[in-house]
């Protein structure tokens, strides 16, 4: 069970999630201290640690819409957070599954801060509410991705397979 | 069964004879281009080959293209470090496609690449930034993907997994009235798919009003497809994408046209005439809070910028030169210029339309990003207003949540310049 820790709004873009000014800082190392820099209550909750591995963050439509920037997605797997949205914008979406960020498409989640999430078997269980919400499978030719724990990993068994052949 | 522009160059990409939206396959790439954040796809691409005792190596360093335009000239010693790590990596591995911070060469990724003959009608085109879908205007596959994923790129050739998209149909026509044109179609299109009803889609375009529209304009709509969703736009290849190809970027060989069966699938059709259609503007904070420039003109502006990867060409400077032409810049207005690429700047140059700026009161920056995406130049003050022909207006967006951003096409943001205020261009006198 998994506590939500902050709820937002539709069209969540990348620039809300990492903003621009801090492009220049790649490494995932360190790009989690930007994390939402603009929500100052929520980049503080991230940065001083009051939030638990496994916490949620409640979107709604379009989450990740916007830039590329794969920073948006490394600055929140450090935190190992789940998003849970009604729908995700693709770039996001490729980009969460490439490097593991939990991705949860879930169309009609409804979940305030403070409410009590359980997450299984294809539902999300809301505790609080008592509310059960469908989870939308994540499509096939992702899951291979998954199951290889991200691209870097996926990849590099196809690049020695590649190297084997020769 | 028939197949669409972007099925039909999928299936040749996979060396199948068919497919349709939904399959899986893993396409060869033609064109793989990053920016700045090719110093992160470094990183990505070392750690791929760790532990595998094999030595990394760029599948075919010639399909790969690095382009600086972000932070031009570099805003920080961190990032000129990453442009200098890039460098090393281009020299080592022998990237030709490499455009450095250059007055005759450079400029914004998405105006390089086709100007120089680096996209052709049929290719798969990834690049690590969300407005590759532009390259489409050249009748191309191009969409946007991460860092790790261009690693992926980088050391395989092909992209892993990508599902087939569905196509949606854009059925443009009629004439645009004076000073409505690319820019205002794809801002009102926009508005009635909504920031996601492209998402997972490709938008192709067709119609009288696409067959008249030149490559410029072309790359201005696909550019912004993307603020539907789409992971990709795409105006199927005919005799102005030759035209463009031949006489403007010197391509020689041949030039292969995909276009789509008269039997294809399209998931939806959209007809859109524009015939009526007024200046659009994309209010604060989404792309796709779309309206009349009747319900805002007389807005306060502080900031205008023309420019980007979406109205920087040589078009665009020439509608708002024609506009400012003898004209000042409305007191207490900064008006920003940056051509997208430095050909483009030398060109507007020649024509005499950077003189007319400078003279109205503009400021001509050098070609790139720019203030775009609120990094290193023209940042908004709090609660500052901006009227800009760049894509998005995100809260934030040019590095200060506290401000606004409109966009608009350059006639708007020319003829607003002059007056302070949201102005509609096709109601002044020149």
């Amino acid at each position: 069970m998994s506590q939500v820790i902050y709820k937002l709004g539709d069209d969540i873009s990348t620039d809300i999630i990492y903003p621009g000014r801090y492009m220049a800082t790649v490494l995932p190392t360190e790009t989690p201290q930007f994390a939402f820099a603009d929500i100052k209550e929520l980049n503080e909750k991230l940065n001083t640690k009051q939030v638990p591995h496994g916490s949620i963050i409640v979107g709604g439509k379009n989450f990740g819409c916007g830039s590329s920037r794969e920073q948006a997605v490394s600055a929140l797997k450090g935190y190992e957070i789940i998003i849970i949205a009604c729908n995700f914008a693709r770039i996001f979406f490729q980009n969460s599954i490439n490097l593991g960020l939990q991705t949860i498409t879930c169309p009609e989640i409804e979940a305030n801060e403070g409410d009590e999430l359980d997450i299984k078997g294809g539902e999300v269980v809301n505790k609080t509410s008592g509310k059960i919400f469908r989870i939308e499978p994540m499509p096939k030719a992702r899951q291979a991705i998954i199951e290889a724990s991200g691209l870097i990993a996926y990849t590099r068994k196809r690049v020695m397979e590649k190297a084997s052949m020769r | 069964m028939g197949m669409t522009v972007v099925e039909k160059i999928l299936a040749r990409a996979s060396s199948l004879s068919s497919l349709k939206a939904g399959d899986i396959v893993e396409p060869k790439v033609d064109l793989a281009m990053s920016h700045e954040n090719a110093a992160l796809v470094i990183n990505q691409f070392l750690e791929i080959y760790q532990g595998t005792g094999l030595e990394p190596k760029i599948w075919n360093p010639s399909k790969v293209s690095i382009i600086f335009d972000h932070r031009v000239p570099a805003e920080s010693p961190k990032t000129a470090s990453n442009q200098k790590k890039i460098r090393g990596f281009v020299a080592a591995n022998k990237i030709k496609k490499f455009h450095d911070i250059r007055g005759d060469v450079g400029g914004i990724c998405h105006q390089v690449l086709p100007e120089n003959g680096y996209i052709k009608p049929g290719f798969v085109v990834v690049g690590t930034d969300s407005h590759t879908t532009s390259h489409g205007a050249l009748g191309a596959f191009a969409f946007g993907i991460g860092a790790t994923e261009m690693a992926s790129v980088w050391a395989l050739g092909c992209v892993l997994n990508v599902e087939v998209p569905a196509t949606i149909k854009v059925n443009v026509t009629g004439k645009f009235k004076k000073f409505v044109g690319p820019k205002d179609l794809i801002l009102h299109l926009i508005g009635k798919l909504t920031a996601e009803g492209a998402n997972f889609k490709v938008i192709e375009f067709h119609g009288p009003t696409i067959k008249k529209m030149s490559t410029s304009g072309r790359l201005a709509i696909c550019n912004m497809s993307v603020e539907a969703g789409a992971t990709s736009g795409i105006v199927p290849a005919d005799n102005e994408t030759v035209r463009y190809l031949r006489e403007e970027a010197g391509i020689k060989g041949k030039i292969h046209r995909v276009v789509p069966d008269n039997d294809a699938v399209f998931e939806r059709i959209v007809d859109i005439d524009v015939s009526n259609l007024e200046p659009q503007i994309a209010c604060p904070h989404t792309v796709d809070n779309v309206k009349s420039i009747k319900e805002v003109k007389g807005t306060k502006i502080n900031q205008i910028v023309i420019g980007s990867c979406t109205n920087g060409r040589l078009d665009d400077l020439e509608i708002a030169a024609k506009i400012i032409k003898g004209k000042k810049v409305a007191q207490g207005v900064r008006m920003l210029i940056f051509p997208a690429s430095a050909r483009i700047y030398n060109q507007a140059l020649a024509r005499g339309f950077i003189g007319e700026f400078m003279k109205a009161g503009a400021v001509v920056m050098n070609s790139g990003c720019g203030p775009c995406l609120g990094i290193h130049e023209g940042a908004l003050g709090d609660g500052e207003v901006a009227l800009s022909t760049t894509n998005r207006n995100f809260k934030g967006r040019m590095g200060n949540p506290k401000s606004e951003v409109y966009l608009c096409s350059p006639a708007v943001a020319a003829a607003s310049a002059m007056k302070g205020v949201i102005t509609d261009p096709t109601k002044i006198k020149l």
